[in-house]
């Protein structure tokens, strides 16, 4: 059976092992309110306030004291349930996902000798019910675990017809592989957190779930509202204006609609800063990319209503009866 | 259609429903699939509940529907409405159309009906020269070539499903339409989750729709020839490999060709290798996670020739093994322009004459707008 390490614990907090780790050390919730543990709580507030800042936070593994490392993602949750602002919890997902991800990442890559691969492998196949195997040091899963991943992607390499397909099998890079499951892993992160129950949390950690309700109110800026947008692009904006994460399609949304609005790479730009995993300099690149003054050349189009309805990202409203493309929202209704 | 046509439409495919029972059954988990007919001159009714064999051909004498369709889909609650259904899963299905295929044959056998005189013509024109109407119906009668060109779409497909897609010889089940092309069903549970997105995907794989250079190992600069593809790969890159290097020998020549000729030029090729490569499946259907898809063993009121699967695909030959109606002789008006071949018999052309022709020929007449019953 595998044996995974407290070092693994670190990487990956949100195994169901880390839980039981915690368990076995009899330490218990009361305990951890006692001021001698303060730094585990101050560790957990900064990991928060890392990961609301869209950086990721990062853990020195050689370090000797694995299992603060591992406490304070456990009070870390604690502190963010107590405080109860979902916007926090998603990006604090988002960027415990990315940190998994990383490692994950690593380890495919460090060496691809079985031993090594056991545990990130489990951890796909566990969390996602994703098997990953090696054929020849490359990675496989079956196409259809490969397409329920892979069509939330809009750019062209990740079609099928883009990847080498045999026997049932989609050929992938180590990045690749974690990539295709980076969503699903925040998704699982998320869905933890807010399946936890606390009924009351320690006197000691009050000062700092105080201090998350104040951190969230930051994100909620309203920074941009036009009437004259279709309530797809608008419950875009609001996503974004509250910090939360957007998935890639409904960022896919928004930058083609305002581009084929006349607005500029630049204009829009500003719109993701408040994104939890915001780089401007890639959201620039990504941006150029969309409107053809890069890459390919190809200037994408706006999804069609049928299309953002299937990704969940539909809310129409009477106004939007007889359009198939939010572009034509607004023409339609003046003709009306 | 006419009361008339009606009639004896329905009363050949209440004799074939009839006696047919062996050709005609309900799919496997029949209880969890919905079904639909219509009747003609009528809608379509849906949302019904077939348990087995014996409930069908009971529907199929009381009714006589003109079609009778089947769901792909697998479903908790199969009559309740499409919301309320409870979407468990779907078979992969494909439709493969002689009308898609861009043939040069077409013009050869397809004409016009003139919307409002029901006059043929076989060049399109821009008013009937009988009545002056505008408006027209395209008809289109059987084709071997169009047979043999839809066959060899089959082929490719399958051959795409068993080694791309791992799908198993025996999950595949081909069948004739019952008009101008074939239907592929795969029963395979791998397959049978993916939604319509993931389906849309799919598709555009078997059709080679969106590849781009990069894959095939063309970049916009510092092209080498290491990640060309090579003739011993598997799925599209080995396929696109065969289509570029016919020969080993040739390889180094053309390889150079291609590296120089740069991006662009490669693109263009790629396009023109979709046109013959790329399987031309209808990806409406494919896509439709919902759809009631004609029912096996059933009739198809386009043409009066049953779906019916086909063993062998090589020889099958629908306009002898499909064409499944009596063969007693009535007599119709018909007025058609060309040369039909059904059972090995040629009939006509006829120029608004009464014929005696066999049943399942004059069916045949009347379903496709050919002829009327007197």
């Amino acid at each position: 059976m595998l044996k995974i390490g407290i070092k693994d614990l670190v990487k990956y907090p949100f195994l169901a092992e880390a839980g039981e780790y915690l368990g076995n050390t009899g330490l218990s919730l009361e305990q951890l309110g006692h001021p001698d543990w303060k730094p585990i709580v101050e560790k957990a507030y900064g990991r928060i306030v890392v990961a609301s800042s869209g950086q990721i936070y990062s853990t020195d593994l050689e370090s000797l004291d694995n299992d603060s490392e591992l406490l304070s993602f456990l009070v870390a949750i604690i502190l963010l349930k107590s405080a109860g602002i979902s916007t926090l919890i998603r990006r604090f997902s988002l960027a415990e996902a990315r940190r998994a991800e990383r490692y994950l990442q690593q380890e495919l890559l460090v060496s691809r000798e079985q031993k090594n691969l056991e545990l990130p492998l489990k951890i796909i196949r566990d969390l996602f019910a994703v098997n990953v195997s090696l054929d020849n040091d490359e990675f496989v899963i079956k196409v259809p675990d490969y397409l329920h991943r892979a069509v939330h992607f809009h750019e062209k390499e990740w079609k099928l017809v883009n990847r080498r397909v045999s026997n049932g099998l989609v050929y992938l890079t180590a990045h690749e592989t974690v990539r295709l499951i980076r969503a699903e892993l925040g998704e699982y992160i998320n869905g933890k957190i807010q399946s936890i129950n606390i009924v009351s949390i320690p006197e000691g950690f009050k000062q700092r779930v105080d201090d998350l309700v104040l951190l969230a109110k930051k994100f909620s800026d309203t920074t941009y509202v036009s009437s004259e947008y279709p309530p797809c692009v608008k419950h875009g904006i609001e996503v974004l204006e509250k910090g939360e994460n957007l998935p890639h399609s409904g960022r896919f949304l928004l930058a083609t609609y305002l581009l084929s609005k006349g607005q500029t790479v630049d204009q829009i730009a500003p719109l993701f800063k408040n994104a939890p995993d915001y780089n401007e300099r890639t959201t620039k690149y990504q941006l150029e990319h969309i409107s053809g003054a890069s890459g390919s050349g190809t200037k994408y189009q706006c999804p069609s209503c049928e299309k953002l309805r299937s990704e969940s990202l539909c809310f129409a409203i009477p106004d939007c009866n007889g359009i198939i493309n939010p572009i034509q929202f607004g023409k339609k209704r003046k003709n009306q | 259609m006419n009361e008339k046509n009606v009639e004896l439409i329905e009363s050949a495919f209440k004799e074939y429903y009839f006696n047919r029972f062996d050709l005609i059954h309900v799919p496997q988990r029949a209880t969890e699939r919905e079904f639909g007919y219509q009747k003609f001159n009528s809608g379509m009714i849906r949302h019904l509940v077939i348990k087995n064999d014996k409930d069908l051909h009971l529907l199929l004498m009381k009714e006589i529907p003109s079609d009778v369709y089947c769901s792909n889909a697998y479903y908790t609650f199969p009559n309740l409405p499409m919301s309320e259904k409870d979407w468990k899963g779907a078979d992969l299905i494909f439709d493969i159309d002689a009308k898609d295929l861009a043939l040069p044959c077409r013009k050869d056998h397809t004409f016009f009906k003139c919307s409002s005189c029901n006059n043929s013509i076989t060049e399109l024109q821009s008013q009937c020269p009988k009545c002056s109407s505008t408006k027209f119906d395209t008809v289109s009668v059987s084709c071997k070539n169009c047979i043999s060109e839809s066959k060899k779409e089959v082929t490719k497909l399958v051959d795409i499903l068993i080694s791309d897609l791992n799908v198993k010889k025996e999950q595949i089940e081909i069948y004739f339409s019952g008009n101008e092309g074939f239907h592929i069903r795969v029963i395979n549970n791998d397959y049978e989750q993916l939604g319509s997105q993931e389906r849309a995907d799919l598709v555009d794989y078997i059709m080679f729709n969106g590849a781009i250079p990069e894959s095939f190992g063309i970049k916009r600069q510092n092209n080498t020839k290491a990640l060309l593809p090579t003739l011993d790969e598997k799925g599209w890159r080995g396929r696109i490999a065969k289509s570029l290097f016919p020969s080993k020998s040739k390889t180094p020549k053309i390889t150079k060709e291609i590296i120089s000729n740069g991006y662009s030029a490669f693109q263009i090729q790629l396009e023109e290798i979709k046109k013959t490569m790329g399987v031309k499946i209808d990806p409406k259907v494919t896509m439709d996670i919902h759809r009631i898809f004609r029912l096996e063993g059933s009739i198809n009121s386009k043409s009066g020739l049953s779906k019916i699967q086909c063993t062998d695909l090589n020889s099958f030959d629908p306009f002898l093994e499909a064409c499944l109606l009596g063969d007693d002789e009535v007599k119709i008006m018909s007025d058609c322009p060309l040369q039909i071949r059904l059972k090995n018999k040629k009939f006509g052309p006829y120029k608004s004459e009464i014929v005696c022709l066999p049943k399942y020929a004059a069916v045949y007449m009347l379903c496709k707008g050919l002829g009327n019953a007197i």
